[in-house]
């Protein structure tokens, strides 16, 4: 790839390394960001066949092209490659450390070689998956979720699907290590806490949480080995064990984990949203507090995915009263975000409309799942599409879109070359279009009951299928327009220099692509983040 | 908060400890041996905290180091009871 | 590649300690689960910990305190700059690291002498709390050992960096990092212990 870069010295040749061993044994956080960004996104696009081939199953009642078993392994493996491969690491480990160390004016984070570790161990954690799809029993079919009882009795290749994404885990661990203490340790001269970019914020919060609550992950994947292996027994009712004690486990790690996947979208939007108004964020101090009050009161709220598992009422009461708490920090955001762009000067490219179509899909998503986080309501709608319409907003919606807006936004700054922005304007018309045809479809399928995980439905909910999976077409279009239109500017796009969007963060001030070191000698920051006085386009 | 010398801890204080950890350790053992039914737990759980104290503070040199690290250890342990805790308000109630 | 060699030895520890909180979260989920069953199932937890040797136990906690010990005194003599001296007290270390796991061996294997292992003919016929009790202490214990063989090691290979004189006086944060570990180790089973050995 490197051949076709500009010539000037940058990071992608000026060591005079540009092998692939170069790359893949890079300790630089450019180019590990690159190189989760490209492996995260091959995963996306894995996890977006798999998400289409059961749209096509479900275009009409029965069996269309795959039959019940089949199904289950697709959803299992879209859920487990969507959220381990590709939404967890995708921006903390792309475009983290792609902008964190130049935002907070460091050469790179405090531990370079661990970052480099936890790469690898993305990658082994993600080639053990693969493999446990085609050995053993075959592909995992108990869902994302990996549920006790069926998932320590079926004879599926649970247990080393488990074990790749308790790899998976680690190389998370590493990341919010590094993070935190590049954050706290490398912040250059007059980078003050008030000064650091809203995106940074977001990736400290984030780091707390994959911080303290991944290990519970790991312990957690860890006994569904035992069970599985060694029969301990720990979740068989009939030795005593407690199988809704497995879901308290699992929930404790991934509802925050909800929050490693949509705190640094969250940060993206803010970064990007203030540059496209030409107006200082409204709001700074709120919108980073809110990041760790969001990551703080996410920690207490899991018992809301168990509504209906048989646990205590009293817990029932107690988790949906806490979830409604967390919807007040992310209101915050959004209502700061909002009130940036009141009489901004904005301008509507790619990026802003993709940080734009954030806000409102992510409120879709977050407002449908208050009536998820009310027991009420929630007892009607479990376990039906509704639930999956709901998540794909918050996840696809949310964080996928902020992914998008990233890359048009950063992207260009790491290769020196730009996009057209038509296509980008038409691909985005085109997913947005896609997206809302496909989920909210999904929603109003959930609404009247048709339940999730299973290949096949009443027939009366057939024409809103079709419906929906023709929408699933529409985003697809969309989203291959993106990338080819995206992929053909950074590789063949005309040169550019310097600070095409007017940002005022410390990653726009280096040069464009940025050198290996980052900076020429140690920056000092003199103003925040989004003081644009001063700044040229 | 920022710049840390290297605080020595001489050996005389780290025997010390080491005494005072033994010392805990027979106590729990003592106390566990008499019947003292629920309160037993909440004693022996009493000195391993004490016990996980001093290895923390002397040991480790938290101590000696900044609030930074005391504050993220103390919103480490607040984190756990919280886990704990809140499973209990299923468990207590089911 | 960086000419600047810029040591920041505050951030290798910060970075250390972030490392132990995730292992206390670790060790965590087991104590929640514990804590869980314990609740539920206070009579077979009782029956099951008697079961254990709390003798064997309790010699082992003077093993891990005394290990514990001796790295802290490594730290002390590295940055005294007695060389010599640091890779003895870290050879004391792993002493007991070996003492420990060979005290652990023994008392797993009579347990596996008993048929108690987990799921095995003899758990299942018995009480469900214990087969919980039992997995419990297996599994606590087992990734416990664990943790103890990894320290070991990674001690064993900080002392040879002493040895060789990469690590001394003025560059030692490695191994107080590795000492760090190993007290985590020891603060662990300064849990285990009581709530499996004793206090039933
Ligand atoms: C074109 C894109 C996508 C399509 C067409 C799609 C389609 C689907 C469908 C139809 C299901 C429900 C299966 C069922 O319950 O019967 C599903 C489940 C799921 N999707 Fe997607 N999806 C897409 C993208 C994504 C993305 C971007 C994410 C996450 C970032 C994601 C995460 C998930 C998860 C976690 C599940 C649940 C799996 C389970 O039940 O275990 N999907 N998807
Ligand atoms: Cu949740």
């Amino acid at each position: 790839m490197s051949d076709m870069q500009p010539t000037a010295p940058s990071f992608w040749n000026d060591t005079g390394k540009t092998g692939l061993t170069s790359w893949i044994f890079s300790t630089d956080h450019k180019r590990i960001g690159l190189l989760y960004f490209y492996t995260t996104i091959s995963f996306f696009l894995v996890g977006v066949v798999l998400g289409l081939l059961l749209r096509i199953e479900l275009m009409a009642p029965g069996r269309t092209i795959m039959g019940a078993q089949t199904y289950n392994a697709l959803f299992t493996v879209h859920g487990v490659v969507m959220i381990f491969l590709f939404i967890i690491p995708g921006i903390p480990g792309a475009f983290g450390n792609m902008v964190m160390p130049i935002q907070v004016g460091a050469r790179d984070v405090s531990f370079p070689r661990l970052n480099l570790l936890s790469w690898w161990l993305y990658i082994i954690g993600a080639v053990i998956i693969l493999v446990s799809l085609f050995s053993g029993g075959g592909a995992p079919d108990t869902g994302w979720t990996f549920y006790v009882p069926f998932s320590s009795r079926t004879g599926t290749n649970v247990s080393l699907a488990v074990f790749g994404v308790f790899i998976v885990g680690f190389s998370s661990i590493l990341t919010g290590v590094n993070f935190v203490t590049t954050i706290h340790r490398l912040r250059a001269e007059g980078m003050t806490w008030s000064r650091i970019p809203l995106f940074t914020w977001s990736l400290y919060a984030t780091a707390w949480v994959q911080i303290l609550a991944t290990p519970i992950l790991a312990i957690t994947l860890v006994l569904v080995m035992a069970e599985r292996v060694l029969g301990t027994g720990l979740f068989d009712p009939t030795r005593g064990g407690d199988p809704v004690m497995y879901q308290h486990l699992f929930w404790i790690y991934s509802h925050p984990a909800v929050y490693i996947m949509i705190l640094p979208a969250m940060g993206i939007v803010s970064d990007i949203i203030p540059v496209f108004s030409r107006k200082p964020i409204f709001g700074y101090k709120m919108i980073a507090f809110s990041s760790l009050a969001i990551a703080a009161a996410g920690s207490l709220v899991w018992g809301h995915h168990m509504f209906t598992s048989g646990m205590s009422d009293t817990a029932v009461v107690v988790f949906s009263f806490l979830t409604f708490i967390v919807a007040i920090p992310s209101a915050i955001k959004v209502f700061n975000w909002i009130s940036t762009l009141y009489k901004g000067s904005i301008s509507l490219e790619a990026p802003m409309l993709f940080a734009l179509s954030f806000i409102l899909l992510f409120s879709i998503g977050g407002l449908s799942g208050l009536i998820l986080g009310a027991a009420a309501t929630d007892v009607h709608v479990h376990d039906t599409h509704f639930v999956v319409g709901h998540f794909h907003y918050v996840m696809f919606g949310g964080t996928g879109f902020a992914i998008f807006a990233a890359m048009h936004y950063w992207l260009p700054k790491f290769y020196g070359r730009r996009y057209k922005e038509k296509p980008a304007i038409v691909a985005w018309a085109l997913m947005f279009t896609g997206f809302n045809i496909l989920y909210f479809t999904m929603q109003v399928l959930g609404m009247k009951g048709m339940p999730r995980r299973y290949y096949d439905y009443l027939p009366e909910f057939g024409p809103l299928n079709l419906v929906a999976t023709i929408g699933s077409w529409i985003l697809a279009a969309g989203l291959i327009l993106m990338l080819v239109n995206l992929f053909r500017g950074l590789f063949r796009g005309e040169p550019f220099d310097g600070n095409p969007w007017g940002g005022a963060t410390l990653e726009w001030s280096v040069a464009t692509p940025p050198p290996t070191e980052n900076f020429e000698g140690e920056p000092v920051v003199t103003h925040g983040p989004y003081d644009f006085s001063g700044v040229k386009k | 908060m920022d710049q840390h010398q290297p605080h020595i801890v001489s050996n005389t204080k780290l025997i010390g400890i080491w005494l005072a950890l033994l010392v805990l350790t027979a106590l729990t053992v003592a106390i566990t041996r008499v019947e003292l039914g629920g309160y037993k737990v909440v004693g022996a759980l009493t000195v391993a905290c004490a016990k996980a104290g001093l290895v923390i503070a002397v040991f480790m040199h938290m101590k000696y180091e900044g609030v930074l690290l005391r504050w993220l250890l103390f919103l480490t342990l607040v984190t756990l009871a919280i886990f704990i805790g809140f499973t209990f308000f299923d468990v207590l109630y089911r | 590649m960086s000419g600047h060699e810029h040591r920041d030895d505050y951030g290798a520890k910060l970075g250390m300690w972030l490392f132990l909180f995730t292992e206390l979260l670790l060790f965590g989920g087991l104590f929640l689960l514990y804590a869980v069953y314990l609740k539920r199932y206070p009579h077979e937890f009782a029956s099951g910990g008697k079961q254990l040797n709390w003798v064997l136990g309790s010699i082992n906690t003077v093993i891990l305190l005394t290990s514990s010990l001796a790295a802290a005194m490594a730290v002390t003599s590295i940055q005294r700059g007695e060389a010599r001296r640091t890779v003895a007290l870290l050879g004391g270390t792993i002493l007991c690291a070996g003492g420990f796991m060979v005290i652990k061996y023994v008392e797993w294997s009579a347990k596996f002498g008993h048929g108690i292992y987990p799921g095995s003919e003899h758990l299942k016929a018995g009480p469900p709390g214990e087969s919980v009790f039992f997995s419990l202490y297996f599994l606590s214990t087992g990734i416990h050992g664990l943790h103890v063989v990894i320290g070991a090691i990674l001690l064993g290979w900080i002392a040879l960096k002493v040895r060789g004189g990469e690590l001394n006086a003025g560059n030692n944060i490695l191994l107080e990092n590795g000492a760090l570990y190993w007290h985590l180790v020891d603060l662990i089973w300064i849990f285990i212990f009581p709530l499996y050995y004793l206090i039933l």
